[in-house]
């Protein structure tokens, strides 16, 4: 309950590897399970792991249908004694940590193998927008069939009338993201934007314009969670977590959304992680949209609520710059895999700390805070979550 | 502020008629209670039974309580449009035929957010009105106006989308005999039909009021005997392509039940023209109109029938009258279901007692073909599915939701129970 002074458990003892990426496509022949696989194997293989050796089993995906995590242990050869999926979009890669982390350190596991992933056929976005949840079938599909530009151009026009926010703040996360992603060798964006291409796209759905959404792509990303004994001995970068927190239908009472679940728990947060926004090395928002990211900054505390357009015209958000967030690009510039877009930030922000990130290393970056934001249920994002973790020796 | 539409070309013949494309019509169980609401025009959401919460989007449990008595109530329309985009790439063909498309979200005074369709002439951050009306795919959606009218404001192409304005469109009523003829050529010559055929049977046979017919702008007189096969063919041949709103005004009166009567003479007459008719013009006219409902400003736009309010529970005194257009208003459920494809709509009238020879033994109220009239173009304005014309019908129709089984204890008093 709000105003409740009681500590939560913390994540001793239990740390975040083998961060994997499968490079992402645009379309894609192939299915989640081949994705996901490959992923998995990938993340495995970095941990000089085999299939055998994961009792543990997390999956976020949205195209498995009519599989699911069950049909993925038989479909991969995986005889885990713990399962779970997600299907919160882009929260759920915090999600899953904290969940794998909490089986971990109580020992129904001893490795959680975290995945998610998706393909991304010619014709599969439209078939997922006109199912995605029945308040949506119902009551935001049929008016104009607009899908997550239209509910995020509303909140969009509602931000900027409330707060003053201009076209150019938005502009401002995403030319500093594509900046990120010409470092990224497997960003799906390859060429620089400018403000002028961004202010000069056509519009989607006002004000959101062509740079404002995110490019669906196949793709998947995974990471382990382990107890630290294990990392130690297998000779393994890893990451701690030093806080995390989740909510869900946050605020219903708010007419449209202003914030996320963020702002009812970021408190507790930096309290678990013993820590201060000043402490953040870097910053990974989840990013379908350049606003949802501007509210994460107020949220998240960064900045005041309605000062993120402020915020944005004094800081350098690149990899270089005084504010790093979204190094790899994030899912505006890299893609948007599906459910592996509430993963994009979490396994950059595990290499980032463990300083594997190579082209878009953050320097001397230790400490990261990462969040997701998931399921345009009807007229809102429902799901939010964040965490914070540091580099070994922190 | 709106631009008034302008009357349409004529067709080309060489081209193609566009094909009907519908916005997504799934909806969930719960959800159908808007379409229901909708059918009659009226603004309802769900009320929670036991703490008065109103819920939206339709649910199956209420999100203060957890209540499952969840009824539908209207509510107030009144509301403000907090944040709006204009839909300019869609992921379904019907919206990205017909894009740039405006929607909002509106904070509604009495309570939740809603996602709407939104006029034209409503300013950005303006006071609105919600709308409940049927779309193409024959589902509820809300729809925010302007709280006042606007010029031009029924020619918006958006509310041109759910509703069928008679505004350019071109008309057959069928029944040049009837009574209501007049008042309803009448009324779709001022609404702005620009054709008006009137199907005459039995042309030879003069009746009254045949040049008030003919003295009305753009009526033109066609033979047509909805009894006949043939003639009903012939005249579709001829303007089953050109006609946008079908009026099936024929009708056979007469009182009596079963024993009165001792033969089955004017119960064949009743099914023939009442039922049968309905099926006969269905069949030939349904094709081409389902066929052109994205057919541009003069598009096929719906089909009107005419019923007693006693298709819903038998008037003994009226029982085999009844009983036919029990008989019609069952088939017109099924020509919803064959017409919903080509987002055509079916508009059921039902009225009490008309004011003519045949009803003249029983007491008023009565309706009369100029009210009928009326209530048929206001309904095709409004895009609606049901409507129900004069106090008797509207009576009637509150007291068999109430309790079908009770209302036709009460309508086997002599005088129909009341009203
Ligand atoms: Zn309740």
């Amino acid at each position: 309950m709000a105003g409740r002074t009681s500590r939560r458990m913390g994540y001793e003892g239990v740390v975040l590897a083998a961060p994997a990426t499968t490079p992402y496509q645009r379309f894609s022949k192939e299915t989640a399970h081949w994705w996901i696989a490959r992923a998995l194997r990938q993340s495995l293989q970095s941990a000089g792991l085999g299939p055998r050796d994961v009792d543990g089993f997390s999956v976020a995906s949205f195209t498995l249908f009519p599989d699911t995590a069950v049909g993925l242990t038989q479909h991969l050869g995986l005889t885990p004694r713990w399962l779970d999926h997600i299907p919160m979009g882009g929260a759920s890669g915090v999600v899953a940590l904290r969940r794998a982390a909490r089986a971990v350190q109580a020992g129904d596991a001893d490795i959680v193998a975290c995945v998610a992933g998706d393909t991304n056929h010619v014709d599969s976005f439209r078939r997922m927008l006109s199912s995605f949840s029945r308040f949506a079938q119902d009551a935001s599909y049929p008016y104009g069939a607009g899908g997550p530009n239209a509910c995020f151009a509303l909140l969009t026009d509602h931000y900027m009338s409330a707060y003053g926010a201009t076209r150019e703040d938005f502009g401002r996360i995403c030319v500093a993201q594509r900046d990120n992603a010409l470092q990224n060798p497997h960003a799906v964006m390859k060429k620089p934007l400018t403000m002028e291409d961004y202010l000069g796209a056509r519009m989607i759905s006002d004000p959101i314009a062509l740079f404002d959404c995110v490019m669906p792509v196949s793709g998947a990303e995974a990471f382990l969670v382990m107890r630290e004994e294990d990392a130690r001995v297998a000779g393994l970068p890893y990451a701690h977590i030093r806080g995390s927190i989740e909510r869900h239908n946050a605020f219903p009472e708010d007419p449209i959304q202003m914030r996320g679940g963020w702002a009812m728990d970021i408190d507790e947060l930096y309290a678990m992680a013993d820590a201060r926004p000043d402490d953040m090395d870097l910053l990974q928002t989840y990013d379908d949209y350049p606003v949802i990211s501007m509210m994460q900054f107020e949220d998240l505390g960064f900045c005041g609520k309605g000062e993120g357009p402020a915020f944005v015209r004094e800081r350098d958000l690149t990899i270089a710059g005084d504010f790093p967030h979204n190094t790899s690009g994030g899912q505006l510039s890299a893609g948007q895999a599906g459910a592996a877009g509430g993963f994009i930030g979490l396994v950059e922000a595990i290499r980032q700390v463990t300083g594997a990130a190579g082209p878009t290393q953050v320097e001397g970056a230790r400490t990261a805070m990462v969040s997701g934001f998931g399921m345009i249920n009807y007229d809102r994002g429902v799901c939010s979550s964040a965490a914070i973790i540091s580099g070994a020796g922190t | 502020m709106t631009d008034a539409i302008l009357p349409p070309p004529k067709k080309d013949p060489q081209k193609r008629t566009r094909s009907q494309t519908l916005p997504s019509g799934l909806r969930s169980r719960a959800a159908l209670g808007l379409t229901a609401a909708a059918a009659e025009g009226r603004f309802m959401l769900q009320v929670c039974g036991e703490c008065g919460a109103l819920q939206y989007p339709p649910r199956d449990a209420c999100s203060t309580c957890l209540s499952t008595d969840l009824p539908w109530r209207d509510i107030d329309p009144a509301g403000e449009l907090i944040a709006e985009t204009t839909v300019r790439t869609s992921t379904n063909t019907y919206f990205r035929e017909r894009t740039p498309w405006r929607v909002g979200t509106v904070r509604l005074d009495a309570g939740p957010s809603v996602m709407c369709h939104v006029h034209g002439d409503v300013p950005r951050g303006g006071r609105v009105r919600i709308i409940n009306r049927l779309d193409k795919s024959g589902q509820g959606v809300l729809y925010a106006l302007p709280p006042e009218g606007t010029p031009n404001m029924e020619d918006d192409p958006q509310l041109r989308e759910i509703t069928a304005d008679p505004k350019f469109r071109r008309v057959l009523i069928t029944d040049a005999r009837s009574e209501n003829a007049v008042a309803l050529a009448e009324a779709f010559a001022k609404a702005g039909a620009s054709i008006i055929f009137i199907g005459e049977p039995e042309g030879w046979r003069p009746y009254p009021h045949r040049p008030a017919l003919e003295a009305i702008p753009n009526v033109q007189i066609v033979p047509l005997d909805v009894t006949d096969t043939a003639s009903v063919a012939e005249l579709a041949g001829e303007i089953g392509g050109k006609t946008d709103i079908l009026v099936n005004n024929a009708r056979f009166v007469r009182p009596g039940g079963i024993m009165d009567r001792g033969d089955t003479v004017f119960a064949r007459d009743e099914m023939e023209v009442n039922y049968l008719g309905l099926m006969r013009l269905a069949q030939s006219f349904g094709p081409a109109m389902r066929g052109r409902g994205a057919d541009g400003d003069n598009s096929a736009a719906a089909w009107v029938n005419i019923l007693s309010v006693y298709a819903y529970s038998n008037m003994p005194a009226f029982g085999a009258f009844s009983a036919s257009n029990a008989a019609a208003y069952s088939l017109s459920q099924c020509l919803r279901a064959e017409m919903r494809p080509g987002g055509v709509r079916v508009m059921n009238v039902y009225t009490g007692p008309t004011d003519d020879a045949w009803h003249q033994p029983l007491p008023p109220p009565k309706v009369a073909p100029a009210a009928l009239a009326r209530a048929i173009v206001s309904g095709l304005k409004d895009g609606l599915e049901d409507v129900f014309v004069g106090d008797v019908a509207k009576d009637l129709i509150e007291r068999w939701r109430a309790g079908a089984k009770v209302l036709e204890r009460e309508m086997s008093e002599t005088d129909g129970g009341g009203a």
